[in-house]
């Protein structure tokens, strides 16, 4: 007979495997599903925001726009990259280059994995809250496919404003949250380290938020979390990606719209007295 | 012992039961958060809820701000009834179902904003109000689907939307899926964007996080009150990020003018005229 175990809170399990040391990153994933990956710099204002990734790839041959959020691996790299925390140059590059995709009819790929938009000085001179509502609005209006999937930590309107897509995946041991459960647990209990019992409350794994209606499905990984086979990862996330473009071919750009506004329309939850 | 004994009761002190011995001063004056100047009640009321000496602006809550936007204080309510249904089944330090019917209790409103519609200077106007008292004016569903109602009756009957924004941001205890109500307003108001309808947005003290980071920053104008504390991070937040204390005045709503993301400071008396000025500009003048 098996022995029951302690075990950890499997919200906060999930939060530590999204938020792993090993786990591939965008750029990992960039290698393994594109072929002639071109990026693409700069959001014509102000700079190039390393924390996010955009170019031009093959995807099975088929020309698509990559962008992504990356964390960087190394101290240097997480340096260079803010730790995957975009600023409003990050956030206008990306819708740039979204627009580029539509003006030439290519499908759109974004991986998240972010914990949130800087939260700094300079990010909100020049207008962080801004950028991000631009792309909000931006991306509902986009008349080609859009695809994003959450490959680690989809850190709240950070992660959303390269959201808004017709199809919304998250691979299975990542997160997707309003606030991080450090900051969720800073408010309530006025102690961060309560953020295991916070991460619970928020309902923020990929069953729950495929439970709640708010994507579309979820990508499995490899036994034990996609860290131990990044390969074995990028196939499964290449695999989803393909049967989601290839059930977009035939739509139209208005059926394209409307299908990712009827989407997020539906989504909240309310009591109504009729009459 | 009679030296130390109160012989003559009269002059006992006043309790509670002698009514009119005491004097109630509360409410009558009122200090200024700003340049403390001691203001009556009664002056404050007559301008609108600011300080008389340094143009200060108080809080007010949302049926004061309709009530001083609509023509003769005459406005309808819409989805008055949506109320919000505690999905996560969320618990802090107290359940979120508690919390929102103590809220309820307090404000007697059921979320926390207001939607509604009126005439600004006669034209049909939708305007929505955010309450900041009701769970520190955050946004779960109910305020996403009462503002996204708002914008389909603009795109039905083609009048212009007024949101006067007042929030903490998206709110924690409907999780991800308050986070998806700042992607569904900022959808419809692309609807609205490219039926041409105008949008003008006012944030007032304080409008931060999902708020500032969807709707509020979306209008075809975006004003704000004097003195209003805007941005996406809150300013602890920021200050724990960078380790050094903020300049005076950062993200005020003149700091924001001045770094180009506001079209302009209006100060509460000359809101309803801007909005009607505005709306004429971009329409026409009232038939």
């Amino acid at each position: 007979m098996d022995v029951a175990v302690p075990r950890k809170d499997p919200a906060w399990e999930r939060v530590q495997l999204a938020r792993h040391a090993k786990r591939p990153h965008t750029l990992d994933y960039f290698q393994r599903l594109f072929t002639g990956f071109s990026e693409i710099h700069g959001d014509r204002f102000f700079g190039d925001d390393p924390a996010i990734v955009c170019g031009m790839g093959f995807f099975n041959g088929q020309p698509v726009m990559a962008l992504g959020q990356e964390k960087g691996r190394d101290t240097k790299q997480k340096l260079h990259r803010n730790f995957g925390m975009p600023k409003p140059e990050g956030y206008r590059k990306s819708m740039r280059v979204m627009n580029l995709a539509a003006k030439f009819k290519r499908p759109i790929i974004c991986l998240l994995d972010t914990p949130g938009a800087y939260p700094g000085l300079d990010a909100e001179e020049r207008g962080q809250a801004e950028a991000i509502a631009i792309s909000l609005r931006e991306m509902a209006r986009l008349p080609v496919p859009v695809i994003s999937v959450i490959i680690g930590e989809g850190g709240s309107g950070g992660a959303l404003a390269m959201g808004v897509a017709n199809r919304v995946y998250m691979m299975e041991n990542t997160v997707y949250s309003v606030i991080s459960p450090e900051s969720c647990a800073a408010i309530i209990w006025r102690d961060s380290g309560k953020a295991e019992l916070a991460a619970a409350a928020l309902r923020l794994t990929a069953p729950d938020l495929l439970e709640l209606g708010l994507i579309d499905g979820i990508i499995a990984e490899p036994p034990g979390g996609a860290h131990n086979d990044f390969d074995l990862s990028a196939t499964y996330l290449s695999d989803a990606i393909k049967k989601s473009l290839d059930g977009m071919s035939s739509w139209t750009a208005k059926q394209l719209v409307d299908q990712r506004y009827d989407k997020f329309r539906k989504m909240g939850n309310f009591f109504e007295e009729v009459g | 012992m009679s030296w130390w004994k109160r012989k003559d009761p009269s002059l006992s002190a006043p309790t509670a039961d002698d009514k009119e011995k005491t004097v109630k001063t509360e409410g009558l004056w009122l200090k200024c958060d700003s340049c403390s100047e001691i203001i009556w009640k009664k002056d404050l009321d007559k301008s609108l809820n600011t300080c008389v000496k340094c143009g200060f602006h108080f809080r007010i809550d949302a049926p004061e701000r309709l009530d001083l936007i609509f023509d003769d204080a005459k406005w309808d309510e819409h989805d008055k009834s949506l109320t919000s249904t505690d999905p996560l089944h969320f618990t802090d330090s107290k359940p979120y179902k508690e919390r929102l019917a103590g809220m309820r209790k307090l404000t007697s409103r059921n979320d926390a904003l207001i939607a509604a519609s009126g005439l600004i200077h006669g034209r049909k106007t939708q305007v929505c109000a955010m309450d900041l008292r009701f769970v520190g004016g955050s946004m779960g569903s109910v305020v996403g689907e009462k503002i996204t109602r708002a914008i389909e009756r603009c795109l039905v009957d083609r009048s212009p939307l007024v949101v006067i924004s007042a929030s903490g941001g998206a709110r924690m205890q409907e999780g991800a899926i308050s986070l998806m109500q700042m992607a569904k307003i900022s959808s419809a108001l692309m609807k609205l964007d490219e039926a041409a309808i105008p949008y003008i947005s006012v944030l007032t003290d304080p409008t931060t996080g999902g708020v500032t980071a969807s709707f509020a920053m979306l209008g075809d104008l975006n004003i704000a009150e004097p003195g209003a504390l805007i941005g996406f991070a809150g300013p602890r937040v920021i200050e724990q990020t960078i380790r050094q204390k903020l300049p005076p005045g950062f993200q005020r709503s003149e700091f924001l003018l001045t770094h180009g993301f506001l079209d302009a400071v209006v100060k509460r008396q000359d809101m309803k005229d801007y909005f009607s000025k505005s709306f004429d500009f971009f329409l026409g003048p009232v038939q």
